[in-house]
């Protein structure tokens, strides 16, 4: 029995003291949902010899981890809040890498007739009149507010929505499960949709609006305010990511034969 | 039900298999959780002990707390922990966010509670019986509490395997402290969250057959160790 537990108490100590050298990305669920973190990192351990440990969280809570210091660069797709991060000194600047795109999902009889609207204003606006259900991320995530900024450009009024919007305050795949237990719209990126196990009655009713356009962004986080920060890993992951080799396998990564992503770092 | 079966099938053949990744986060989930069960232990039983046998000013309230700190929700332990080990935290120097230390420390807090209140419940019975005996033996205060301990451990050794059920399927802490990273951080129970958010019920559904299977092995394996539940023995 003692042994038993000497073992344990061991290998936890041990654990403790295998911090090697790596660095920590903060990343959304929108894109490691998307399958993408899985062909990359393995390349980047190869090529860098460097283990990026991906925290995968919302938007809203990757730029806090990087305001905090907990991480030593953040990969989000929420322009604003991005610019403010830099512009409040807690990153060093921001740099494209790629996009994907936001598309529409609802029941397949879609009820609101969103499939035949002309543009993602248009199609949010039918939901609206017609007061089907509808899913909300709900957890300030760069989806979530990507879907505030189309019910504004809609010329709608989230606050007076009633009992059909469901904020559910929860990740893209939670929130998809919930949509598609309801049978619900919803706003997801494409990515995430197609990779997603468990569609049941819902499609893809409209995509391909230039608004719907989602731009990850690389934010390493700057050292003068965390001095601890790994600046030179950061840079080096930085130069990878925007490398020649990054865009072959990121506009190369389909799923169901659907390109994801768009490589347009300069 | 077609999910259940799916799950059933595929934690078969992940066992089976010896998978590598499961074999990783399993592990994993163990060193974790046994490590702060030990940590735990060793401040929450002698704490129990002191407070059956001394009679100090605020043992009541030091017990009445106790007993409220079993329902501790486990997030807000998280969110604390969190704050406190952020690089903006009192204790950011460290460096232990995003770490195994993190969860143990997450863990420990939760489950030293709810160990100490159900170790007490049973040192205090043996204390009544003993109660005479050692005073007239005219023992020190920390001879009583050993004599305590070593006299009522299979009664401990319930108290240790509730604070291992309730760190082994903790979910919410240990998820905002680890921040389940894949190969370093990732356990079965934040790995089943994940598994959940990608809609992937079966593989989210054979990892929790797997926790299910390891909670009972180890409850197994204590009682199998201490030889309770023997012929002649209590």
């Amino acid at each position: 029995m003692m042994r038993v537990i000497a073992t344990c108490f061991v290998l936890t100590i041990a654990g403790i003291a295998n911090a090697t050298e790596v660095m920590r990305m903060a990343v959304t669920t929108s894109f490691h949902n998307s399958g993408l973190a899985e062909v990359l990192l393995p390349e980047i351990k190869a090529d860098l010899d460097l283990e990026v440990q991906l925290l995968v969280v919302g938007t809203g809570q990757a730029l806090k981890l990087g305001r905090s210091g907990d991480v030593d660069a953040i990969l989000v797709h929420s322009k604003a809040a991005e610019e403010a991060f830099v512009a409040d000194g807690f990153g060093t600047h921001r740099r494209e890498i790629m996009y994907n795109d936001f598309v529409l999902i609802g029941p397949s009889d879609d009820p609101a007739g969103v499939a035949k609207a002309a543009s993602a204003a248009e199609a949010l606006q039918k939901i609206a009149t017609m007061q089907t259900l509808f899913v909300s991320r709900g957890d300030d995530s760069g989806t979530h507010k990507k879907e505030l900024s189309l019910w504004a450009s809609a010329g709608q009024e989230v606050d007076s929505f009633t009992g059909w919007y469901r904020a559910v305050g929860a990740g893209m795949g939670a929130a998809l499960n919930t949509a598609s237990a309801m049978n619900a719209y919803i706003l997801s990126d494409r990515a995430s949709w197609l990779n997603f196990g468990n569609k049941g009655d819902l499609a893809l009713l409209f995509s391909g609006d230039a608004v719907l356009f989602n731009q990850y962004a690389y934010l390493p986080v700057n050292p003068a305010r965390h001095p601890h920060a790994k600046q030179e890993l950061a840079a080096q992951l930085e130069d990878w990511l925007t490398s020649d080799r990054a865009k072959g396998l990121i506009n190369g990564y389909t799923v169901d034969e659907n390109a994801l992503f768009v490589f347009n770092a300069r | 039900m077609a999910d259940l079966w799916a799950g059933l099938s595929q934690a078969f053949w992940l066992v089976l298999t010896f998978d590598a990744e499961l074999m990783e986060i399993s592990a994993r989930s163990l060193q974790v959780t046994l490590g702060a069960l030990i940590i735990a232990c060793m401040i929450a039983m002698p704490l129990a002990a002191l407070l059956a046998v001394r009679r100090f000013r605020l043992r009541r309230a030091v017990i009445a707390v106790l007993n409220a700190l079993m329902g501790l929700p486990p997030v807000v332990v998280g969110l604390i922990v969190y704050v406190m080990l952020s690089r903006s935290g009192p204790f950011g120097v460290l460096g232990l966010l995003f770490t195994p230390t993190a969860m143990v420390i997450a863990q420990v807090i939760i489950i030293v509670p709810l160990i100490a209140s159900i170790a007490h419940q049973s040192l205090r019975d043996l204390w009544q019986e003993y109660h005479d005996l050692l005073i007239s033996m005219n023992v020190t205060q920390w001879q009583k509490m050993r004599t305590l301990l070593w006299d009522a451990r299979r009664a401990l050794l319930t108290a240790a395997l509730a604070g291992f059920g309730r760190a082994i399927g903790e979910v919410g802490a240990i998820m905002i402290v680890g921040g389940n990273i894949d190969q370093a951080t990732r356990v079965l129970t934040t790995a089943i969250a994940l598994e959940t958010g990608r809609g992937d019920f079966a593989l989210a559904l054979a990892l929790g057959f797997v926790l299910i299977g390891l909670a009972v092995t180890v409850n197994l394996a204590m009682h199998w160790l201490s030889r309770t539940e023997r012929e002649g023995r209590w």
